[in-house]
């Protein structure tokens, strides 16, 4: 501070420079094409707000969520919660939501077993696998989506009627009513045996860290296996022999025009998830493929000098470094995938977009309609971003 | 120095920010009220102006809408099209066909993207009130069957309890069948597809046992079919489908256009005007009430901003309703049945033209 205040030029306090109302100064210019952006902005939405409200009233089209809590009378095929046609339009929007998380949580977790597999065998050294999973992978990208899901849901039509069902097994039904299986009577200790595998599942993490945690003291591998299966199946086992061990069997049967009883997986539901499965595992596999190569070879190397196994040096050094150009792009397939699965409406699965389609054309309501569909679908997918970030910065790079 | 100039920029920058959104969101109402259109909104100005008229059918529906071998639109919905074409132009082909499927035909006629849709639809309070349209008219008396494939053996749809049902939907067909079905406690499970073909290729499939629609739909997919023997329509109508063309609410002067080209149909086949005598009728029919329909006297079509040989230009060009009905419904084995003139004992009516 010293030496500036030396020089005499700097001893003059800069001018004041107040904003002046011309367009010669920069600050004042600035200004005012923000607001002038800012303005058109709100206009424009004001603008579209206004004319949509003046128009629906105009044309005495209702407005409003009133109609969520009247009677849908709409058929739904499958539901996941207590559905009937008397059900309010909330309840058949509900169903919508859960048939679409059905696909959508199943179909992530297949796509991403699938893709894996794939994008690994098309590295194999084998010439053959490595073939076929390039041509997988390029016939699959190809194709379009909608497309695949036609062809799945006229090969599901191609089978049998019910009365000439394929039944390979006993209580195993394939026809183009879809796939029976024989199912248990769901009872009490069914459910508390289900909540015992969870808390003997949250029991095995718990008991792996504190190992992998002993471990890290004293170089120690332990054994973590038997205890884990020991948690994971014979509590659910003990609870479910507490309980008396009740199983009955509920096998399907032919009874009228169709099957009753046991478990059904309907063919809209099968199309859908073999179509989006296959669909997004060609793409996963690319991305797992990139990942894997992306680790420099000198990792391998280096790792088998230390003397560790195949197998380890998988987990322990490649993976963990190939996860983190896996799971950005990972994420917008997760992403493709749900958003992807409103194409059901197109084979009849009735998922939120064809339940919301319905009752925006039932009440006429389409803007609230479209709001919904907006809504549930933002709200998935910022879930689903939420989790892959968090997961995504867990295993980044920690650098020291 | 620095932070404080940064300071003050921040402050003065905020503040005229929120004074001309003040200002912008003071002027706004004003704007809003001005681009909104009038609540009397001139659809007959607007069809004159494009030099043809927009017209939502169905995506293909034999009998009521279908493109034939050259891919042109024909059908009995279609020649309403066509009709509505002939009385604003005296030309059938000023029309543009948009195919609606039932769930996006309101959306469709709500937005403007067509500016009519005669697309087998059924007249209900809450389409005619809530979902903003008008129904001039109804041009086809209808009521929901079932039809089942023969080799099922059913014979009535009190035997569909488990059966598994296709329906499209968005149409009152689904909220029937789920009434009816309730009310005989039946139990069914539903395969609800959006598009015709689709719904139509899955019954054929075997995918459901039974396929409901109104009854015409279900027999012009009847005649669709490869072997129509296969299939039988059962005896039950549940419930009673008045289809009708439907045009937006707010502008009367359109809804009257259709409603009386509809009512001209009707009133040419009452006094026996054809597309082949109407010439001479024009010249030389001596009835008050024809002379009045034809434009001789009395001056309607101007009432209704038309010219006043639009009925003769409908009969001559498309015939009356009579006719319609004898091309497009009878070769699929629809009968007149309800939708007889009334002087046979039919449930179709015209006013007066006077």
């Amino acid at each position: 501070m010293s030496d500036t205040a030396a020089d005499p030029r700097l001893l003059r306090a800069p001018p004041k420079r107040g904003l002046r109302l011309s367009w010669a100064d920069e600050r004042f210019r600035a200004i005012i094409w923000q607001v002038l952006i800012v303005g058109v902005v709100a206009g424009v939405i004001w603008w579209l707000v206004g004319n949509t409200r003046h128009n629906l009233e105009v044309r005495r089209i209702a407005t409003g969520f009133g109609f969520l809590t009247r009677e849908a009378g709409l058929p739904i095929a499958e539901s996941l919660v207590p559905y009937t046609p008397a059900s309010t339009y909330a309840r058949a929007l509900l169903v919508g939501v859960l048939n679409t998380l059905k696909v959508a949580v199943i179909g992530v977790v297949l796509a991403t077993v699938l893709g894996t597999l794939i994008g690994i065998a098309r590295l194999s050294k084998n010439w053959l696998l490595s073939r076929i999973a390039a041509t997988y992978i390029e016939v699959i990208r190809d194709l379009p989506l909608l497309l695949q899901l036609l062809f799945w849901y006229t090969l599901m039509q191609t089978l049998p009627g019910p009365r000439q069902a394929m039944h390979p097994v006993e209580g195993v039904f394939l026809s183009n009513r879809g796939l029976r299986l024989p199912w248990i009577q769901w009872e009490d200790a069914h459910s508390f045996a289900l909540l015992g595998m969870v808390v003997g599942i949250i029991a095995a993490v718990v008991y792996g860290r504190s190992a992998r945690a002993k471990q890290m003291q004293d170089g120690q591998p332990r054994k973590i296996w038997p205890a884990a299966v020991g948690l994971i199946v014979g509590l659910p086992l003990v609870i479910w022999a507490a309980w008396g061990a009740p199983f009955q069997g509920d096998i399907p049967a032919l009874r009228g025009f169709n099957f009753q009883g046991g478990m059904s997986i309907s063919p809209e539901y099968f199309a859908l998830l073999a179509g989006l499965v296959t669909y997004t595992a060609g793409f996963i596999a690319e991305i797992v493929r990139a990942g894997i190569q992306a680790v420099p070879g000198g990792q391998w190397e280096a790792s088998e000098a230390l003397g560790l196994q195949r197998g380890k040096i998988m987990r322990l050094v490649v993976l963990p470094q190939a996860l983190r150009v896996i799971i950005p792009p990972m994420t917008s397939q997760y992403l493709n995938l749900t958003k992807n699965s409103s194409l059901a409406v197109a084979i009849g699965y009735q998922d939120i977009v064809s339940i919301a389609n319905t009752t925006l054309n039932q009440t006429g309501q389409a803007i609230e309609g479209i709001a919904i569909i907006m809504g549930v679908y933002l709200t998935i997918s910022l879930s689903i971003s939420l989790f892959m970030n968090w997961y995504n910065s867990r295993i980044a790079l920690v650098e020291r | 120095m620095k932070p404080t100039r940064l300071a003050t920029l921040r402050a003065t920058t905020i503040r005229a920010l929120g004074a001309v959104a003040l200002v912008t969101a003071a002027a706004m109402p004003a704007l809003a009220q001005q681009a909104a259109p009038a609540s009397g909104a001139d659809t007959l100005g607007a069809i004159r102006a494009r030099g043809a008229l927009i017209c939502g059918v169905n995506t293909g529906l034999a009998g009521f809408a279908q493109p034939n071998s050259q891919g042109a639109w024909q059908g009995f919905d279609v020649d309403y099209c066509r009709a509505v074409a002939v009385a604003i132009f005296n030309d059938p082909t000023k029309v543009r066909y948009v195919p609606l499927t039932a769930q996006n035909r309101f959306t469709a006629l709500q937005s403007g993207e067509v500016d009519m849709a005669a697309r087998n639809t059924t007249v209900t309070l809450s389409r005619d009130t809530s979902l903003g349209f008008d129904f001039p008219a109804i041009n086809f008396y209808d009521g929901q069957g079932f039809m089942v494939k023969a080799s099922l053996g059913v014979k009535s749809a009190k035997e569909l309890n488990g059966a598994t049902i296709c329906v499209q939907p968005g149409t009152t067909t689904e909220q029937n069948l789920t009434d009816w079905a309730r009310a005989n406690s039946i139990q069914f499970t539903p395969v609800v597809i959006e598009r015709v073909e689709e719904v139509v290729g899955a019954y054929a499939a075997g995918r459901c046992d039974a396929y409901t629609t109104d009854v015409s739909g279900l027999a012009a997919t009847r005649s669709a079919q490869p072997n129509p023997a296969d299939h039988v329509i059962l005896p039950e109508v549940i419930s009673k489908e008045p289809l009708g063309p439907f045009v937006r609410q707010g502008d009367p002067r359109f809804a009257d256009i259709v409603r009386w080209t509809h009512n001209a149909l009707l009133t040419a086949e009452e006094l026996n005007i054809t597309t082949a005598n109407v010439d001479q009728a024009v010249a030389g029919d001596a009835r008050p009430e024809a002379q009045r329909l034809l434009g001789k006297n009395g001056g309607l079509g101007q009432m209704l901003g038309l010219d006043n040989a639009w009925a003769a230009n409908i009969v001559k060009k498309i015939g009356n309703y009579g006719e319609i009905f004898e091309r497009n419904l009878a070769p699929i084995g629809i009968q007149r049945g309800p939708n007889a003139q009334w002087t046979n004992g039919g449930l179709q009516f015209s006013p007066p033209f006077r």
